[in-house]
């Protein structure tokens, strides 16, 4: 009795010592070329490789983002931020948001997200301008069937794509800001922007050598240390109870 | 029962899902879709297969009293090869099905099988088993995913039939699979009736 489970799981063990050996590459492989592709498709044209030259940057909160410099010929083109936000519907989202040097969005992906299918899912492609053929919730077929034809350039509204933070108040509209949240999904929306606003705040602080300021618009400002981060700390703290707020409310 | 027998009852009369209303868990939990059905089904169909297989090999060698526990070791030896190749291979499908792939392991129709047949049969029989029983299991998610699919977000395997604004969305959530698989088997009953 103890003999057979003995043989059986010292078998099994060799058998999947071997497996895991055989598959330890394609695997590491899988997930670098993965990486590799997001990059690719935030933040194209360049010829270095943003994987080697990875470096982390702190986020407001003591949040470590990574960052892929991309560049052509030497020269920066933009960078490809890794950043998260933990105010998500159905909790973390993690996006690869592509900046130019100066902040302005060139693209992003979603890498990871929990949010409710068909509603806060649309992130995905929601804040990215209508390009004929991508919009899902369009049926090709009766389009094509009725004549319609896809509006470019719509939506430019909710549309992130070209726009800086630092010019443009990356909030969703219902609280003052200019980009329209998704219909029925506020939340994902605000927690989307979060996590934008996240990466291009940490950037722009790097690559100034400044504070990080919080992510509801509040400056740091010059002077007594302690209070302007007590400020600040309350200021994001009352940012996150209207999140609340609106959950029990409207949505 | 000869062998074309032993195949075909895993595919419509012995229906692991339909009729045996075995692995609820995965059925229900990732047939949001029709193609993450198929691929789940595909998976267990492999495993399903060579754990029939090596099953019937050793169990002149599993003393009684220790059986399940011997079944369960080959069960998930496989299931975690299985894993690890979809990692390497299939990324896509892997992060897809997510932790519903090492939840093959307790899928009853694995266990069920081996205790049912595998541990009674030589390995040919056994292997057809499986596979019978797999590519039924299969094919009820594959049908379950796309009615899920259709009605939830209007698509059918990514290809779009109408616009995915007017779908229920409570198709493609947890309650909603239990309401199509109960009515799906309630109709599968009563075309079995006829």
């Amino acid at each position: 009795m103890v003999l057979t489970l003995l043989v059986i799981t010292f078998a099994v063990g060799g058998i999947l010592g071997f497996v895991y050996q055989q598959t330890k590459e394609p695997i590491a492989l899988s997930a670098l070329l993965k990486q590799t592709e997001a990059i690719e498709k935030v933040m194209p044209g360049f010829d270095n490789k943003p994987m080697e030259e990875m470096y982390e940057i702190e986020a407001y909160g003591g949040l470590m983002l990574k960052v892929f410099p991309a560049k052509k010929d030497g020269q920066l083109l933009g960078v490809a931020v890794e950043t998260s936000t933990s105010k998500g519907y159905g909790g973390e989202i993690r996006l690869i948001v592509g900046m130019k040097p100066d902040g302005s969005i060139v693209n992003y992906e979603v890498l990871e997200q929990k949010e409710t299918p068909g509603l806060g899912t649309k992130m995905v492609d929601w804040f990215k301008p209508a390009a004929a053929g991508t919009d899902k919730s369009r049926s090709a077929f009766f389009d094509k069937l009725f004549g319609v034809k896809a509006q470019e350039g719509a939506g430019n509204g909710k549309s992130i794509i070209g726009k800086n933070p630092g010019t443009t108040d990356f909030r969703v509209s219902k609280d003052g800001g200019e980009i329209d949240a998704i219909t029925a999904a506020t939340i994902t929306s605000r927690a989307f922007l979060d996590a934008v606003q996240t990466a291009y705040k940490a950037y722009v602080a790097h690559a100034q050598g400044t504070e990080v300021d919080a992510n509801t618009g509040a400056t740091a400002k010059t002077g007594n240390e302690d209070t302007d981060k007590a400020e600040v700390r309350a200021d994001a703290l009352s940012a996150d109870e209207a999140v609340t707020d609106n959950k029990d409310g409207k949505n | 029962m000869n062998q074309l027998g032993n195949f075909t009852k895993g595919l419509l009369k012995d229906n692991p899902v339909f009729v045996q209303l075995l692995g609820m868990c995965p059925t229900l939990g990732v047939t949001s879709s029709a193609i993450n059905g198929l691929g789940m089904g595909l998976a267990t169909t492999f495993v399903l297969v060579m754990s029939n297989l090596v099953v019937s090999l050793i169990k002149d060698f599993i003393p009684d009293k220790v059986r399940i526990p011997s079944y369960i070791v080959v069960i998930a030896a496989f299931v975690t090869v299985v894993e690890m190749l979809m990692q390497a291979y299939t990324p896509a499908l892997f992060s897809a099905l997510g932790i519903f792939i090492p939840l093959i392991v307790v899928n009853c129709i694995l266990l069920g099988r081996a205790e049912a047949f595998a541990s009674k049969n030589g390995p040919v029989g056994s292997i057809i088993d499986g596979a019978g029983m797999g590519l039924g299991f299969a094919l009820a998610l594959t049908i379950l995913g796309a009615i899920r699919e259709f009605l939830g977000a209007g698509t059918i395997f990514d290809f779009s039939i109408y616009p995915g604004e007017y779908g229920m969305l409570i198709f493609v959530l947890a309650p909603g699979a239990f309401i199509a698989l109960g009515y799906l088997i309630a109709i599968i009953n009563k075309f079995k009736k006829a």
